[in-house]
């Protein structure tokens, strides 16, 4: 018998039979049962040399940088977009003011599915969730005073975003500045769309045929851009477990891995640019192992199955976003704590960036207080603290080794199920995630209704709470959106604007790479609805089956 | 007598995708004996009136997320009277700011569940709007 088992068999059974454990759940969110202490018998298969390493070499578990902190912070990156293309712009250079590293565009919800903002479908949602960009005019006023080789950008954008990283990019070269050297992000990540946030227009394999263009095309003329973040966040907000958006997570990524390698690319050519987002959520040691066990996971998979050479292959560099769904609009004022304790677990997990969620969040866009309350709770955990002065400061504590083991080894056996299933494609067309998440959503609903699962401020301590002020969004931007776009539509060359949608549907019939084809229309101001039209006439759209 | 099982209708109007909300609120009614129908996502408001009308339902319960809701929440309102239908209980759920209260009092609106709400007070206000006389609490 262990040392451990004898101890919890004999002292430990004495003293709870004296003083019983509390009435508590004693298990992490992915149910994970946890033991009322951890020894070095946990440890017995754990190797700190092969499990380990050291902190910027394989397997990564460590952290993908050699200094990690003391060299450079994380990038603290907001993610900001409401209204007007106008109102966005001064919000992004007022977070550069106050000491952002970094800016993060969130679209409004005709964007994500492409339709321009005078469209029928867009009506009531123009710069609700996010800022409208239906062509490279409206990217133009939103980067307006903005210097794009002075700063990296990430965009939140999926089934369009060929198009609009095209205007982007095509925002920069009329700035003049070369876009081999530009930085930044775009999710791109068309599966965990079909998985969980359901922003998808056309069916799965098109989608992820245009994702693969990107994979070929961004590593050989935007070098320095990250064309993917492969994205948790939103299984998790869509109501997985830990586990779940773990595994979930990196089979997608593995999925565009294959895709890319069947379309004869080099792995050491576009692996190095793939980007990963994980939700960082409440349970403090779990969202800790799950980032290190992300990245020794993904390390093994690059290294040992698909036989990545570079180390920049192997690594899993990471964006970390706090929960949003664990946001309460009751007491509004306790999720600033939240929110603290989270953003900790992303960066002793080691992100390398992090965005803060703003605590009115479950009310409304957050407004201006609330989102910089939320940089400087970034601030005081990067200066105050301490934690970012040594790397990976909790490798070998008995509790978070064996917890990071464990979400690995169920990690690999999520990989089994979605293999037998025949890949992620299918999983998804067979309603293997919807079931798997919609099953943890209710169940985790479930306790908390039951009063098993406590949420402070809600099913305990609920008293009531003060309004908390709220920024209202731009009442004109429909308007304004319809004006430019009607500018837009009669200023342009319309031959090229046509030729350059014609060349667009060419590509994409005839399965060629499309982005230089985006590229052009992005030039010609073609709208984004105008190219995505053309896409859903060789694709069609996709339709998900209606379960509950 | 014994009166029927309520009947609801849970919606997703628009292009928000968000639909954790809605599929748990769906389950957690069915669960508690009544018929729930759930559109699926994207819908128009015209489709949502169609869909009630036509389900024969008493409540219709609006899932919005993406701040669109009192766009959808005006039309669908001004529809059900334009059809006659103004009985069927209008209520909903996402992120609704309370600023945007009283207008949706004004439009006949009945509660909305911000996040944090549990399902047992969807399923006892629909009880107590709907079957007072059976209600428990």
């Amino acid at each position: 018998m262990s040392k451990k088992r004898r101890w919890l068999e004999e002292e430990y059974a004495r003293a709870t039979e004296r003083f019983p454990e509390r009435e508590y759940p004693f298990r992490t969110l992915s149910d994970i049962e946890i033991d009322p202490l951890y020894t070095e018998d946990d440890l017995e298969d754990f190797d700190p040399g092969r499990d380990l390493g050291y902190p910027g070499s394989y397997p990564y578990t460590r952290g993908v940088q050699a200094s990690m902190y003391r060299g450079k912070l994380w990038t603290m990156r907001m993610f900001a977009g409401m209204g007007t293309a106008e109102q966005t712009n001064e919000r992004f250079r007022k977070l550069l003011e106050a000491g952002q590293t970094g800016l993060s565009t969130a679209f409004d919800l005709p964007t994500l599915m492409g339709y321009d903002s005078d469209h029928p479908f867009a009506q009531g949602e123009v710069g609700r969730c996010g800022v409208a960009v239906a062509s490279l005019a409206d990217m133009e006023v939103l980067f307006d005073g903005i210097d794009p080789s002075e700063v990296t950008t990430s965009m939140t954008i999926n089934s369009p975003a060929n198009a609009i990283w095209a205007m982007y990019l095509a925002m920069a070269q009329r700035k003049g500045v070369s876009i081999e050297s530009l930085g930044g992000t775009i999710q791109n990540d068309i599966l965990k769309e079909f998985i969980a946030q359901k922003e998808y227009i056309f069916p799965p394999a098109p989608s992820v045929k245009l994702v693969i263009d990107t994979f070929e095309w961004g590593p050989r003329n935007v070098p320095r851009w990250n064309f993917i973040s492969v994205s948790g966040y939103h299984i998790r907000e869509a109501g997985s477990t830990a586990v779940q958006e773990l595994a979930f997570t990196l089979a997608d990524g593995i999925h565009y891995v294959r895709k890319a390698l069947e379309r004869g690319l080099d792995i050491d050519e576009f692996a190095p640019r793939i980007s990963f987002f994980f939700n960082v959520h409440n349970d403090f040691f779990e969202e800790i192992a799950k980032l290190r066990a992300a990245r020794r996971i993904w390390a093994r998979q690059m290294r040992e199955v698909y036989g990545a050479k570079n180390p920049r292959s192997w690594m899993l560099r990471t964006h970390a976003q706090t929960a949003g769904v664990s946001l309460t609009a009751q007491q509004p004022l306790v999720n600033v704590a939240r929110v603290a304790i989270q953003a900790l677990a992303g960066v002793l997990g080691g992100t390398n960036s992090l965005h803060t969620d703003a605590y009115d969040e479950a009310l409304a866009l957050p407004s201006e207080e609330a989102a910089t309350l939320a940089l400087r709770t970034q601030q005081v955990i990067a200066y105050e603290t301490g934690v970012a002065n040594t790397a990976d400061p909790l490798a070998g504590s008995y509790f978070l080794e064996s917890l990071t083991d464990e979400m690995e080894r169920q990690t690999l056996r999520y990989f089994e199920q979605i293999d037998a299933l025949g890949g992620v494609e299918a999983a998804i067309e067979e309603g293997y995630f919807a079931r798997e998440i919609g099953d943890a959503a209710f169940e985790q609903q479930r306790e908390i209704d039951s009063g098993e699962r406590v949420v402070v401020g809600v099913n305990k301590y609920a008293s009531p709470y003060p309004e908390v002020p709220l920024e209202p969004i731009d009442p004109q931007v429909e308007k304004i959106q319809a004006q430019r776009l009607a500018k837009v539509r009669s200023e342009r060359d319309p031959q090229r604007a046509a030729r350059a949608l014609e060349a667009l549907r060419e590509a994409a019939v005839r399965g060629e790479n499309t982005m230089p084809a985006f590229l052009e229309a992005a030039h010609a101001y073609c709208t984004l609805g105008e190219q995505m039209d053309v896409l859903r006439e060789v694709y069609g759209v996709y339709e998900e089956p209606v379960l509950i | 007598m014994e009166r029927r099982a309520i009947r609801v209708l849970i919606a997703k109007p628009g292009l928000d995708g968000h639909d954790r909300g809605a599929k748990v609120i769906a389950r957690a009614l069915r669960d508690a004996g009544m018929e729930v129908i759930y559109t699926g996502l994207r819908q128009t408001s015209e489709m949502i009136i169609s869909a009630a009308i036509q389900e024969d339902v008493e409540a219709i319960g609006l899932s919005v997320l993406s701040g669109a809701h009192m766009h959808y929440f005006r039309e669908i309102a001004a529809g059900l009277r334009e059809q006659g239908a103004q009985d069927i209980l209008l209520f909903g759920g996402g992120i609704v700011p309370d600023q945007d209260l009283p207008e949706l009092e004004e439009l006949g609106v009945g509660r909305l569940f911000t996040p944090g709400s549990s399902t047992g007070d969807v399923v006892n206000y629909l009880q107590e709007t709907l079957r007072p006389e059976t209600a428990t609490t």
